[in-house]
């Protein structure tokens, strides 16, 4: 946990005649209060309600395209909304839009700066956000030719004290949200990159952020180093909930589909579900034998399934709603540090240290072979045929299946 | 300690600058030693020895620092130059300075000259490394960041940084060898403990709902969504990524002619399902015109605008909706009550971004509790569901040596581009990206 040098903080109001012991006593007696008030209400655990509800079930995925380009570790990634491409950027300080359906480049951007820690699409498709060591993020509309260099048309938009660790449009390309390692989070106006409203109330840096599809649209969610992660209202700038119960840095928050819940995971190797309405935690999701920190979540479409990136190179698939891991897969050879769905839930991606970014989707038990497995099959029916005395098409599909198996 | 230095530098009354020579550079706005302590004599009334003292004071706390020998923090009464130190470095507005700070400013000297760190500098970077070393990537990304920034200034201010910066880490050096916790200073303590007070009595007086029903809506929200999630039940036709077949979202576009069953039942899952797709949006459109009510999506859809559109077109657009739709005879009337009009019509003198939000919300939830589930129950709804097909599944066939083609897709970039150009000529457009060539970039 680190208090990163802000100017702007030291010019908040606070209490003169407030001692800070006074002040600590009554921050501990209300916070025990909350929790009494929160239990009351508690009256049931998530895996109980669950009970009636079917188990999943082993999951199979399976990487659908691998996109290799980075020269370095891929640190961020955003989908665009015609769900086949994807921006990502990395260490070496170049993003990258992809078109990951047929796993061609479409543009690449090299920043002045190197850790390019934050990217995100436009909602229009037409240009992309990122920043990093820099301080700032900068908006880089697409060009359609070739020739043209994107960095001439770039803009510079959010100025922030420290390094900047996420970033994401709201609803249009006009205004952009972005946290950072100065401990605040902000809301631009890309346009003349007036800063609209920030927000303060983290005590350490800011790690991520994501907005709420809720109907009146006014709300997201941040995470930061100080273990804590708070709702925010945008057009009032104020903390409406706090929810403090991770035991390390909150790396990553995304918002259940509805809107009423979101996830996050930690650095404590858990992820947890805090619920919006019931304003408490109410599932965690953690195993004895995984110890390496979470860097990422998302949930898949209906919610049912909660897809977190690890630091020890996997991705884990948990049961929402049960509680219980489901998948995990494996493929990365370094730590997972971004994982997003696909706007329409069809595939998500991950992107990794190994400067790779795989998308990945549900493994069947009946599949399209290709050309590699036809030698295997080949080889092991005729081992099937001596024990068959009629070869059929039946027992083809039967051995196919067996490898077509694994991530 | 700062009313003192801000009188010092009150341009009529205060030290007399010039621009002094520090080697071959010129400082502007530094003085001499000896200007300061004759300005403290003269506006204190005191004597020499104690205007030296409170000098060797303001130098000694930093603020004021020595342009030639740093080193040393004493105010010398000769022409040696001093300069104020800026009160971004003051002692009081600053967090204690932490390990990473002082990291940074270690590794830049470090690599600005190699050999420049003096000795005790030398022990503390090489302990700092050791103990933040899973951070000295940063470290040092940010000590080259921070001199290419510096290398674009010009001499002159570059020399002043340098030696505010320099002054600064004299007196603040963080104590190394202390244990990993800093040390919190009390207004750093007072300051985040304010902020847990207010919210924690915020959250106190908030109503909450019991866990049972909240749980009881996951359970729901996933049944209800399950068929629509292509990893969980996958898609029809195919799912793209494993068939490399397009269809699936060639048949879900915005503008497509006949709607896919599952989208069309969606629309029914809540209100704002309906809105976002911009199809469901349309169709409820025409359904509200025929009960002439179509004024309020309208209205919403131009206070979505305003929310999220440029900040230069704010007063003009908020213009535009009063007289569409809130000034009275207007074209396009919608009815608010009385007191949300009210607080309207006042706010809108001083327009701003979201003065249209509580009449929105009003009329948001008129049409979700009225006219949505009366369009739900309506003719033109069944026959849209109806209407709508359900695509087959492809077969999956086994053995297809060859992988389908993937296709490109025109880029929205340069969908939208193409609707710009087409009132220009279609000169030398974009070629076009119908085949699966790979981009050389």
């Amino acid at each position: 946990m680190r208090f990163s040098i802000n100017p702007e903080m030291a010019t908040q109001e606070v209490q003169p005649n407030e001692t800070l012991t006074n002040l600590k006593a009554e921050s501990d007696t209300l916070k025990t209060k909350l929790e009494d008030e929160r239990a009351k209400l508690h009256d049931v655990e998530l895996h109980q309600v669950a009970e009636k509800v079917d188990g999943l079930g082993q999951f199979i995925m399976k990487t659908r395209r691998t996109l290799k380009g980075h020269g370095n570790k891929v640190l961020c990634m955003d989908w665009c909304k015609d769900k086949r491409r994807i921006v990502s950027s990395s260490q070496d300080g170049k993003v990258i839009v992809w078109d990951a359906f047929t796993t061609n480049k479409e543009h690449a951007v090299t920043m002045p700066c190197t850790w390019v820690m934050a990217c995100a699409y436009a909602p229009s498709g037409c240009a992309v956000a990122c920043g990093g060591l820099d301080n700032k993020c900068s908006v880089y509309p697409l060009s359609l030719d070739k020739n043209e260099n994107l960095a001439a048309k770039k803009k510079s938009v959010a100025m922030h004290t420290n390094y900047l660790s996420a970033c994401s449009f709201t609803n249009s390309d006009m205004q952009i949200l972005t946290s950072s390692g100065d401990g605040t989070c902000a809301l631009w106006d890309v346009e003349s990159g007036q800063l609209l409203q920030s927000f303060h109330g983290h005590a350490a840096d800011v790690l991520c952020l994501d907005l709420a599809p809720s109907e009146t649209g006014n709300t997201f969610v941040s995470g930061g180093c100080d273990k804590k992660a708070n709702v925010w209202d945008m057009r009032s700038g104020q903390c409406i909930q706090s929810f403090e119960t991770h035991e390390s840095d909150i790396n990553s928050v995304r918002y259940y589909p509805s809107g009423d819940a979101f996830a996050s995971g930690s650095d404590d190797a858990t992820c947890r579900l805090y619920d919006l309405r019931a304003d408490r935690e109410v599932a965690i999701y953690s195993k004895e034998s995984i110890i390496f920190g979470a860097s990422s979540v998302d949930f898949s479409l209906s919610g049912r399934l909660l897809f977190g990136g690890y630091n020890d190179y996997t991705i884990n698939v948990w049961d929402v709603l049960k509680g219980t891991r489901v998948s995990i897969l494996f493929g990365h050879e370094n730590r997972v540090s971004t994982l997003r769905l696909s706007p329409d839930g069809t595939a998500f991606c991950s992107g990794s240290w190994d400067h790779t970014l795989r998308v990945r989707d549900r493994g069947y038990h009946l599949e399209p072979v290709t050309s590699a497995t036809v030698c295997l099959i080949l080889v092991s029916s005729s081992s099937c045929l001596s024990l068959m005395p009629v070869p059929s098409p039946f027992y083809f599909i039967r051995t196919a299946s067996f490898i077509t198996f694994g991530p | 300690m700062e009313r003192v230095i801000v009188a010092m530098q009150d341009p009529d009354m205060g030290v007399k600058m010039r621009n002094q020579r520090l080697l071959i550079t010129v400082i502007p706005h530094a003085m001499t030693g000896n200007d300061v302590i004759e300005w403290l004599i003269q506006k204190y009334n005191i004597t020499e020895e104690e205007a030296r003292h409170l000098g060797g004071l303001l130098v000694q706390y930093g603020y004021i620092y020595p342009l030639r020998d740093p080193r040393s923090l004493l105010l010398r009464s000769d022409d040696s130059p001093y300069r104020f130190q800026t009160p971004y470095f003051w002692t009081s507005s600053r967090w204690p300075a932490s390990e990473l700070d002082y990291a940074i400013y270690l590794a830049k000297k470090n690599i600005r000259k190699q050999g420049e760190l003096v000795d005790y500098e030398k022990e503390n970077y090489s302990i700092l490394h050791k103990r933040i070393n899973h951070t000295w990537d940063f470290v040092v990304m940010q000590a080259r960041e921070q001199l290419r920034a510096s290398k674009q200034r010009r001499k002159a201010d570059r020399i002043v940084l340098e030696c505010q910066e320099q002054a600064y880490w004299l007196i603040n050096k963080p104590c190394v060898n202390m244990p990993l916790y800093y040390h919190y200073t009390t207004t750093i303590q007072l300051r985040y403990y304010y902020y847990t007070t207010i919210i924690h009595r915020r959250a106190l007086g908030r109503n909450r709902v019991k866990s049972s029903i909240c749980l009881e809506s996951f359970m729901k929200y996933s049944e209800q969504y399950l068929h629509h999630d292509p990893i969980m039940s996958g898609c029809l036709p195919s799912n793209p990524w494993i068939s490399d077949d397009t269809a699936h979202w060639t048949i879900n576009t915005d503008m497509v002619g006949t709607p896919t069953r599952l989208r069309v039942e969606r629309w029914s899952f809540s209100f704002m399902e309906l809105l976002n797709d911009s199809m469901g949006r349309r169709e409820f459109m025409i359904y509200l015109e025929k009960e002439f009510s179509a004024e309020n999506l309208c209205f919403w859809v131009a206070c979505e605008d305003l929310r999220h559109g440029e900040s230069s077109k704010i007063i003009l657009k908020v213009e535009e909706v009063y007289k569409n739709f809130l000034a009275p005879g207007a074209a396009r009337w919608v009815n608010i009550d009385s007191k949300t009009m009210e607080r309207t019509l006042e706010g809108i003198k001083r327009p701003h971004r979201f003065i249209m939000d509580d009449a929105q919300m009003h009329i948001y939830f008129l049409m979700k509790k009225d006219s949505y589930p009366r369009y739900l129950k309506s003719e033109l709804y069944k026959n849209m569901l109806a209407k709508a097909i359900v695509p087959q599944e492809t077969k999956k066939s086994v053995f297809p040596f060859m992988r389908r083609q993937r296709h490109s897709s025109p880029s929205p970039a340069m969908v939208t581009q193409a609707t710009e150009d087409d009132g220009k000529a279609k000169g030398a457009g974009p070629t076009g990206t119908s085949s699966t060539t790979n981009s050389q970039i």
